[in-house]
């Protein structure tokens, strides 16, 4: 376990430099002149040239980012701003170092994944194990049923549509936005409960319909008939056995979706005006605040490579099979 | 013994202590498949006493595996619908309630499948599996359990079974995985034990060993076997009767004895003239039977062997088409479309407990099986001549 911890992180540090490497070059090899922007109306060619100095784009861009690379290590300064390690940029805009904004930030997102990751797990795993295990019953078609419609719906458009009728219209919903929960809990809830219920309601269908094939191929297998002919009940039978066998494609799927909405939620986030990853993403996209969309893609990937390694870790307690390898 | 039982009155069976230990009557399963529906097993009627062997011989898709998941209750109840009569120690199986059956299974009745590597779950220990039967079924404690898992362990041969009890399926050899199986089988001491084709993924040093197990276990806890295979080696190693399956239907049924040295269905011939002898001449050719075994979506109708048939000839009105036979000979009647020929009308065959469904009479029989014996494979048409 610790040989493949280590050799997973030091290969989701390689991951995280080559994503670097690239959203650098993309970013800062654009002709688009931050230093220009900064520098306003009356702009001199020497305010100009200080203005480069103080940003850090004065150099080429291959030294740039090797001063990048630096900077994560020993931190550096931005003309009068500093910017101490682990340094990944300083956004003019915001008057900040990049890795206090995204800190500031990641609660929100944080808190959008996690409660939709809980709702999305039980909901479609649920849903999926009771369509399997009700093949072909009405239960199984009302279920399947949903999930299609479910699976239809988009969150720029579910997600205003249910925030009309029940936050603005009925009142029934708080008005979506974000409270720390140490302020408050039922405020944090509150606000986080509309990101949610979209959220979970357009992925869950995804879940239940991988759960069901997954599950009902897991219950075609021959232990799960061995099982039954060791006489051992419907919670033995279906969950012990049947689910463990039919939870790791479930698994990767769940990995692959948390590290999506930990990296931020774009459209969730900018639909329900939730400060946090994905919303701050694209604010500095439409502020032309390249360190700070640097800085939200490098966080993405890192949640990504992270969730990634807690799902191989998974693999590995599922099953037996993968510890040997 | 079963003579002196009447199967009219199930309740004077019931007080009868002599009825067998497991005992089938006019077994019917039945299930919708996409194609239509099939009738996989078809008035099969055998019984089995405790420390005694009954091998069940046939092709795949002949019903044997499915009798045994009948007799288990592990059918699809939702499309399946089994009749008939299946009697353990004098309890009706059939529409027993999935509670009491599930009370049965692993406990008074278990089975071995044919591929440990598959009937065993890849995600949990086998001393895990092994102790989760015992524990289901004596309600006892981990430690318990998990000493119980060691113990039938080092019972079916598995060296330091308290070390392997912690270690995966995958991590075992074939051999080895079949007698963990086996020992999971056994864990709470079962009077049944089916048994299908329990060596027939294994090698054959392999399944020598297993056969042994088998054996000694039998020989120790007076277990009721069923065996299913297609292996005649094994029927002959280990069992004491045999019944032959055809089309979801019995052909013959007798003991060891008499059906393996002295067989009287034809496909029973086949079979045996298909399997190479040790105590044969090196050069006889093996004889495969010809054609495959029929589509339960499309049985013939009359005997459902006589397309492959190769004694039809000596039939001159060949009822075979058109008339099933009946299953006579035995201690349990089997209705045809109509009474075979020969043992009909003697009867002389009748009361030896050799069973066979064919129109062939003993005559026919004899006549059919020296030209079996003295045909080559390659000049049929001349020996056919012959016969005539």
């Amino acid at each position: 376990m610790l040989r493949f911890l280590i050799r997973r992180t030091v290969s989701a540090a390689l991951i995280l430099l080559v994503v670097s490497a690239v959203t650098y070059l993309l970013f800062f090899a654009l002709p688009s002149d931050p230093a220009l922007l900064a520098c306003g109306k009356q702009c001199t060619p020497q305010l100009l040239a200080t203005i480069r100095h103080n940003m850090g784009i004065d150099a080429p861009v291959p030294v740039q980012y090797w001063h990048f690379l630096v900077g994560v290590f020993s931190g550096r300064s931005f003309g009068a701003a500093s910017c101490p390690a682990p340094c990944l940029g300083y956004s003019f805009v915001n008057g900040q170092p990049v890795l206090q904004t995204l800190l500031n930030r990641f609660p929100a997102t944080a808190s959008v994944a996690l409660g939709a990751a809980v709702l999305v797990l039980t909901l479609g795993v649920g849903a999926g194990m009771i369509a399997a295990l009700r093949r072909g019953k009405a239960a199984d078609k009302v279920a399947m049923g949903l999930a299609l419609i479910g699976a239809s719906m988009q969150i720029y458009f579910f997600g205003i549509v249910v925030r009309y009728i029940f936050v603005d219209q009925l009142a029934w919903l708080p008005l979506p936005g974000y409270t720390s929960p140490g302020a408050s809990l039922s405020g944090w809830a509150g606000g986080m409960l509309l990101p949610w219920i979209t959220l979970a309601v357009v992925n869950v269908a995804t879940y239940a319909r991988f759960t069901r094939s997954s599950m009902l191929e897991s219950l075609s297998e021959e232990y799960v008939r061995a099982v039954r002919a060791k006489g051992l009940g419907p919670w033995g039978v279906y969950v012990k056995h049947a689910w463990r066998g039919a939870m790791t494609p479930v698994v990767t799927m769940f990995g692959i979706d948390l590290g999506l909405f930990l990296g931020g939620a774009l459209i969730t986030e900018t639909t329900f005006n939730i400060p946090g990853i994905g919303k701050l993403a694209v604010d500095s996209v439409a502020d032309s605040d390249l360190p700070m969309m640097m800085g939200t893609v490098l966080a993405a990937s890192t949640a990504m490579v992270l969730v990634n390694i807690a799902v191989d870790a998974c693999y590995a307690v599922i099953d037996p099979r993968v510890r040997a390898l | 013994m079963t003579a002196a039982v009447n199967p009219a009155n199930p309740a004077i069976v019931t007080s009868v202590s002599t009825e067998p230990f497991l005992q089938v009557r006019d077994l019917s399963v039945r299930f919708s498949t996409e194609d239509g529906p099939v009738q996989a097993v078809d008035g099969l009627s055998f019984s089995l006493e405790r420390g005694r062997t009954l091998g069940i011989v046939g092709e795949s898709g002949s019903g044997k595996s499915v009798t045994s998941l009948a007799v288990l209750g592990l059918h699809d109840r939702a499309r399946t619908r089994v009749g008939g009569s299946i009697r353990l120690d004098g309890a009706e199986l059939v529409g027993a309630d999935e509670a009491r059956l599930r009370g049965l299974r692993g406990s008074r009745m278990a089975m071995v499948f044919q591929d440990a590597l598959t009937a065993l779950s890849p995600y949990y220990s086998v001393g895990d599996q092994i102790a989760e039967t015992y524990r289901r079924h004596t309600g006892c404690g981990r430690r318990a359990a998990g000493e119980r898992a060691a113990q039938m362990l080092a019972l079916v041969g598995i060296p330091s079974p308290r070390r392997r009890a912690r270690d995966y399926p995958h991590q075992f050899s074939g051999g080895m995985r079949q007698r963990v199986m086996i020992a999971m089988a056994l864990c709470c001491d079962p009077d049944l034990l089916i048994a299908d084709e329990p060596t027939t993924a294994l090698d054959v040093t392999v399944q020598a060993q297993i056969l042994e197990l088998l054996a000694e276990v039998q020989q120790e806890f007076r277990t009721a076997i069923v065996l299913i295979t297609h292996d005649l080696g094994v029927i002959a190693g280990i069992a004491d009767d045999v019944l032959v399956m055809y089309a979801g239907r019995s052909v013959e049924h007798g003991s060891v004895g008499q059906v393996l040295s002295a067989p009287r269905h034809p496909y029973t011939m086949g079979l045996l003239a298909s399997v190479p002898r040790l105590d044969g001449a090196v050069d006889v050719p093996l004889r495969p039977v010809p054609g495959s075994p029929p589509s339960l979506l499309a049985v013939p109708g009359g005997c459902a062997f006589h397309p492959r048939c190769q004694a039809r000839d000596l039939l001159p009105d060949d009822p075979c088409g058109s008339r099933r036979p009946a299953l006579l000979g035995g201690d349990g009647g089997d209705g045809g479309d109509g009474h075979a020929r020969g043992e009909a009308d003697d009867g002389r065959e009748a009361a030896d407990g050799h069973a066979v469904a064919c129109h062939l009479g003993a005559a026919e029989r004899v006549a059919f099986a020296r030209r079996t014996v003295e045909a080559k494979p390659n000049d049929t048409t001349r020996t056919e001549g012959t016969s005539r």
